[in-house]
């Protein structure tokens, strides 16, 4: 299977098709239909994704699955995967079936809304596997046009401003982006991601408007993606329209959002602004570090005060992409092994507690955290199941959620011991949110007459929860899952970054001397 | 075999809280019960059978990520072995206790299985705990250091509809990060240092750490120093000391068992056993440790003044334990750390039969828990009677002055740590005595309250006090055992003369040098005879004593009025408790009224709580609330929304429809771009 990689991928789009094309009517039949079609295809998407994952060498540091061909207008149509990119790929199709489980009780308008999820998968495997610049860009920015729809059609009752505070903020970065883009085309005169990572982008200190610009191209064009992925991140200051978005998303909603697309703006990081501009980077990630570091005291304070548990998660989701932003720019191999694997857990993490939000959402239709209280009275299994979560979101070790937390910590310490002590004290600020809001909604007595009638999980919702749990307990305990796969990669990419930062030096050293 | 003793109790959690609607609750209770005594009596095995040679046992890969890498192992060494015994002992009797002491429990309505849940708490946390005394690198250690928070956490919430519980819960879970918060960067200054966390290596590379200087936040610092420092924070979490106490008296809302395991045994020794395993590291760290000390030493005084005055049974031992605790942290922070694993040792035994004692008081009270409501109750319950007054005599180390062994298990430790502490430290050596002087004076209190006097409080409470049952009662019987002979069996072991201790701790022992020797002779010349130090480096053994730290032979060689010193302070403290309620019973009443500041000082554990509160609680929340409404709401979206206060209009006047337009328009948008991005390719000749 030469194209398993467009196979994969053009997979939930093509099921997407089939879906607007034949399927007719409203009634009970096609709704169960529509389910039906998105449950297998996004099944039959991940079992096409294990045979990636099965057939990936690991000992090799570069592109595998490669596919190329000529496109549209001149462009390359380019794709392929390495181990920094195909664990990402198994995290979307991973988490796809369970989202679609998660939206078994949706009524009104279901065939658009699993067409609206199928293409988002296609979108997010893409910008996965995409090895163009042009097709990059397209899977990325197209692929926010399903988020908004979900939000905007099946969300909450603010949903126009939510999505719409969400547009605003791509926009700009969108805009600079591309013309980042367009500036790296010129440079470069390709758009195949392979030979840009080959590529050395100009970085000569020169002056504009009067300032001096350190690490010179490098480090505009730096700037202009970090516009772009620290929104999607998101990062500190530019978060705030995540909280805003999860409140409004339906529960399945919030579960792509938190598990899969913050992590485009995490992947972005990695694959171009730390891997194309190593100069930029370097002059740029002081500033990123601190910003991290702020991101995770600041946000963890405001999730201490929330009174709605999806803001509450969001924030602490915030302090989470903290990590790894931190991770990626402390630039060495604990740092973006940790800040990989943070992301990856906290995919399976914060889906799952959006998933615990949304199981009492569903019964008592609120997210109020002051309308819950006593819920391990007539809900013993659901208070297992989410201090288990609970517990992997503080980070505790024989967890997922420790790992990555450790490693971009002890990273970060390497580089800068400020940042690493301000950081760290998120593990404090996180047990106290985290365990306050699990006792509001959990502990305590039953006396909320609303409450009295709760059930308990349901075997469906127990079977969603199921492999989430196992991904959970079994990353904590064995992380080398992940690191054996992604550590070759990074090695490399961390060897690379680390010559060009010294031929920039000599350089540099050179003109000096030449003065 | 090890492997054995560590995974028994993680089965028996799993099969009794996952297995008992199979098994049947009973049943479920027994199995975890079974297991646990399976790991104790291995235990027992391999402590006697314990040649001296470290061994280690790989189980499986860790955290392995560039030139960091960690594996699950267990590190067997004559440290660990003594941490097995205790852990398994206390917790397999503990486990025993439970059946009689969580049946009926009032808290629980008819019908609800609540047994099998605390039985599979309770054998996970020992397991955590194992865990973390058989680690042989830190992480494996910080997996158990926060496994024993997490099992704490919930048993100290284990009566979940008491809001005071679960408020409990979260203070004890939130002030151990504030601890592990230092041992985590620790551990990541470790890292940097050594590109290793496995002990082997650190150790090995201690006495370069004492030469390296390392920047940390805003200056230059020694690197042993600063280690030791930043692991002794996480210690002082875990082990309850001053400033990070706050936690372990409210710890006691959870069931009694519970205070005897984790809050009295085994998890808040863990400090201490966290400084002697660092032993190689301590030792080249000398201003550390001298914090260590008085840190040690502030904790055992402030922690028995408060003792003094609380009425609470519970609660006055758990101000007991903190300040013994103090006490072992004194020892190893002296430099004698075969004297803090003594304390550790015996003080397991004495101060879980005290807790478990208090236990069977309560439950024959009907879970009341005030000293205030009891009295006379010696005819009542008889058994229970005896434990506790073996229990007290013990910690008030009652014993034949100048034998140094002869005596209760307490008498033999508590003199041992004094004694070490007159050699290290005059300050902690006076705030021990000192010390000494309250514990015997709160723990006669405490008997004489109970047991002694006319019945208080409720008629009908006393009327039904009745004895606790046997599995209540034989775990008592077997911890007073330890209380009464634990401390001279293993004095030799544990205070004996160097090359005793040396070879009871897997070492090897040399004759000193002539430089060693003479400064020895110049501080203390009674004790010129110095004829071992240790031979073997850092790590090798299961603690390392410098051959320059010559304290544990000295302390042999103190005055007698200083080895006499905590025998009479103890008696002080017991006529002065005599006087105040057996003789004179009002008396206590009126100094409360005369000293109303001192009391209320004392009472209210000289204001921590509501300090603390005060600098912290309230302006995090403060802080939160203002990061929230002003910086998110105001200044960000304030901002955002400013500037785009000129641009939405536009685009939605482009749009047309406000509803869905700004989606048309970002697809139109991107459109526009791609279109851009084309066009100029095309015209630069093409990709490619």
């Amino acid at each position: 299977m030469d194209n398993i990689l467009s196979i994969t991928t053009f997979m939930p789009a093509l099921a997407a098709l089939i879906l607007a094309v034949f399927l007719r009517g409203e009634d009970e039949a096609a709704q169960r239909n529509a389910k039906w079609v998105a449950m297998a295809t996004t099944v039959i998407t991940f079992i096409a994704s294990l045979f990636i994952l099965f057939e990936f060498d690991r000992n090799d540091t570069g592109f595998q699955f490669v596919e190329e061909g000529e496109w549209i207008m001149g462009l390359t149509y380019k794709m392929g995967v390495d181990g920094i990119s195909i664990l990402f790929v198994m995290l979307t199709t991973f988490m796809m079936p369970l989202v679609i489980a998660a939206s078994w009780s949706v009524t009104d308008r279901v065939k658009e809304y699993m067409i609206a999820f199928l293409l988002l998968e296609t979108l997010m495997l893409g910008v996965f596997m995409a090895l163009d610049l042009v097709l990059f860009y397209l899977f990325f920015e197209a692929g926010l046009i399903p988020m908004f729809l979900i939000i905007g059609i099946w969300g909450g009752a603010n949903r126009i401003y939510a999505s719409f505070k969400f547009f605003l903020y791509t926009f700009l970065g969108s805009v600079l982006m591309l013309v980042a883009m367009v500036a790296m085309y010129a440079d470069a005169g390709t758009t195949d991601i392979e030979a840009l990572l080959n590529h050395q982008f100009g970085n000569e200190t020169f002056s504009l408007l009067g300032i001096q610009i350190v690490g010179g191209m490098q480090t505009i064009l730096f700037l202009a993606f970090f516009a772009s992925f620290a929104v999607k991140m998101p990062m500190w200051p530019v978060h705030t329209w995540l909280p805003d978005a999860h409140v409004q998303a339906p529960t399945a909603g919030s579960v792509v959002l938190a598990a899969i697309l913050l992590k485009l703006g995490g992947y972005g990081f990695i694959r171009f602004s730390f891997s194309m501009f190593p100069v930029g980077s370097e002059v740029m990630a002081p500033l990123v570090l601190w910003m991290s570091a702020i991101a995770i005291v600041y946000t963890s304070l405001v999730a201490l005060v929330q009174d709605d548990m999806k803001k509450l998660i969001a924030y602490s989701s915030v302090a989470h992409m903290g990590f790894v932003t931190m991770g990626i720019f402390s630039a060495n191999q604990q740092g973006l092994d940790g800040a990989i694997f943070q992301m990856l857990s906290h995919g399976f993490i914060s889906g799952a507690l959006f998933l615990c939000v949304g199981v009492i959402y569903d019964r008592m239709h609120t997210r109020e955290i002051d309308a819950y209280g006593g819920l391990v009275n007539r809900m013993p299994a659901y208070a297992l199941i989410f201090m288990l979560f609970t517990m992997a979101n503080v980070g505790l070790p024989g967890t997922s959620g420790f790992v990555g937390e450790f490693l971009t910590l002890m990273a970060v310490f390497q580089v800068n011991t400020w940042v690493a002590a301000v950081a760290t004290t998120g593990v404090i600020f996180s047990a106290a949110y985290a365990l306050w809001l699990y006792r509001r909604v959990v502990m305590g007595d039953l006396i909320k007459e609303s409450l009295k009638s709760i059930t308990d999980m349901t075997g469906r919702e127990k079977a969603i929860f199921a492999p989430l749990v196992v991904m959970t307990l079994l990353l904590g305990v064995y992380p080398a899952l992940i690191l054996d796969i992604i550590g070759p990669s990074v090695a490399a990419l961390v060897t690379q970054y680390d010559t060009a930062l010294a031929a920039a030096e000599a350089a540099t050293q050179v003109a000096s001397n030449g003065n | 075999m090890e492997t054995i003793i560590l995974f028994a109790p993680l089965v028996g959690a799993l099969l009794c809280g996952f297995g008992w609607r199979v098994f049947g609750e009973v049943a479920a209770c027994w199995i975890a019960t079974g297991l646990l005594f399976l790991s104790a009596i291995l235990s027992w095995i391999v402590f006697i059978t314990f040649d001296g040679t470290t061994e280690q046992i790989q189980i499986l890969r860790f955290i392995e990520s560039g030139s960091l890498s960690t594996d699950w192992s267990i590190r067997l060494d004559r440290l660990t072995a003594i941490m097995l015994i205790v852990i398994t002992t206390v917790s397999s009797l503990v486990h025993l206790y439970s059946f009689g002491y969580m049946d009926h429990d009032p808290q629980w309505k008819e019908g609800e299985s609540y047994k099998p849940r605390f039985f599979a708490y309770l054998s996970f946390f020992t397991f955590a705990m194992l865990m973390l005394v058989t680690a042989d690198n830190l992480v494996q250690m910080f997996f158990g250091w926060e496994g024993v928070g997490v099992a704490s956490y919930l048993l100290i919430g284990f009566y979940y509809r008491k809001p005071s519980a679960n408020a409990a819960a979260i203070k004890a879970f939130v002030v151990n990060r504030v601890g592990d918060f230092g041992f985590a960067l620790g551990i990541f200054a470790l890292f940097f240092l050594t590109d290793s966390i496995k002990f082997d290596d650190v150790f090995a590379a201690a006495p370069e750490l004492a030469q390296t200087q390392l920047t940390f936040l805003w200056s230059e610092w020694n690197a042993a120093n600063l280690v030791a420092f930043l692991l002794f924070i996480g210690a002082m979490g875990k082990s309850a000391q001053l400033i990070l106490h706050t936690w372990l008296p409210d710890a006691m809302e959870g069931p009694t068992p519970v205070s005897a395991l984790i809050h009295a045994a085994t998890m808040v020794t863990a400090g201490v056993f966290l400084v002697c395993r660092m032993s190689p590291l301590m030792e080249f760290a000398p201003e550390a440790m001298a914090f260590v000390t008085v840190l040690g030493a502030l904790t055992a005084f402030f922690a028995a003044t408060v003792g003094l005055v609380q009425t609470d049974i519970k609660r006055v031992i758990a101000y007991s334990t903190c300040s013994q605790l103090g006490y072992m942290f004194v020892a190893a922070g002296v430099g004698v750390y075969s004297v803090a694993m003594f304390h550790l040792f015996t003080h397991a035994f004495f101060k879980a039969m005290l807790f478990l004692g208090a236990g069977s008081v309560i439950h024959a009270m009907h879970h009341e828990q005030d000293m205030m409501n009891y009295g006379g109750l010696r005819k009542k319950i008889p058994y229970t009677f005896w434990a506790m007054m073996i229990g007290t005599l013990a910690i008030t180390g009652v014993g034949i002055p100048l034998t140094g062994w002869i005596g209760f298990a307490g008498f033999a430790s508590k003199d041992a740590v004094i004694e070490s502490a007159y050699v290290g430290s005059t300050f902690a050596f006076w705030a021990l005595v000192i010390a000494a002087l309250f514990t015997s004076f709160y723990s006669w209190r405490l008997m004489f309250l109970t047991f002694y006097g006319e019945a208080r409080g409720d008629k009908h409470t006393h009327e039904h006090a009745h004895e606790s049952p046997m599995v209540m009662l034989i775990p008592l019987g077997v911890l007073s055992l330890g209380a009464m002979f634990a401390g001279a069996i293993w004095y030799s072991s544990f205070f004996g003369k160097p090359n005793e201790v040396i070879k009871f701790f897997g070492g090897h022992y040399e004759a000193p040098s002539e430089e060693i020797k003479d400064a020895v002779a110049e501080r203390s010349p009674k004790a010129s005879e110095l004829k071992y130090v240790m031979e073997d480096g850092p790590g090798e053994a299961g603690i390392y004593i410098a051959p320059e730290n010559t304290v544990l032979h000295e302390a042999h060689y103190v005055p007698t009025w200083v080895k006499l010193s905590p025998f009479v302070a103890m008696l002080i403290g017991f006529l002065v408790a005599f006087w105040f309620y057996i003789k004179n019973p009002a008396l206590p009443g009126r100094l409360a009224e005369n000293q109303r500041p001192l009391y209320l000082f004392l009472k209210n554990k000289w204001y921590f709580d509501e300090l603390y509160d005060f600098i912290f609680v309230q302006p995090a929340m403060w802080l939160g609330k203002k990061l929230w409404k002003r910086g998110d709401g105001d200044v960000i979206d304030g901002t955002i929304n400013g500037v785009s206060m000129g641009f939405v209009p536009f685009i939605t006047r482009l749009a047309g429809r406000a509803q869905s337009g700004y989606i048309f328009t970002y697809a139109f948008a991107m459109v526009i771009g791609i279109a851009v991005l084309i066009t100029w390719m095309t015209l630069s000749g093409g990709a490619n």
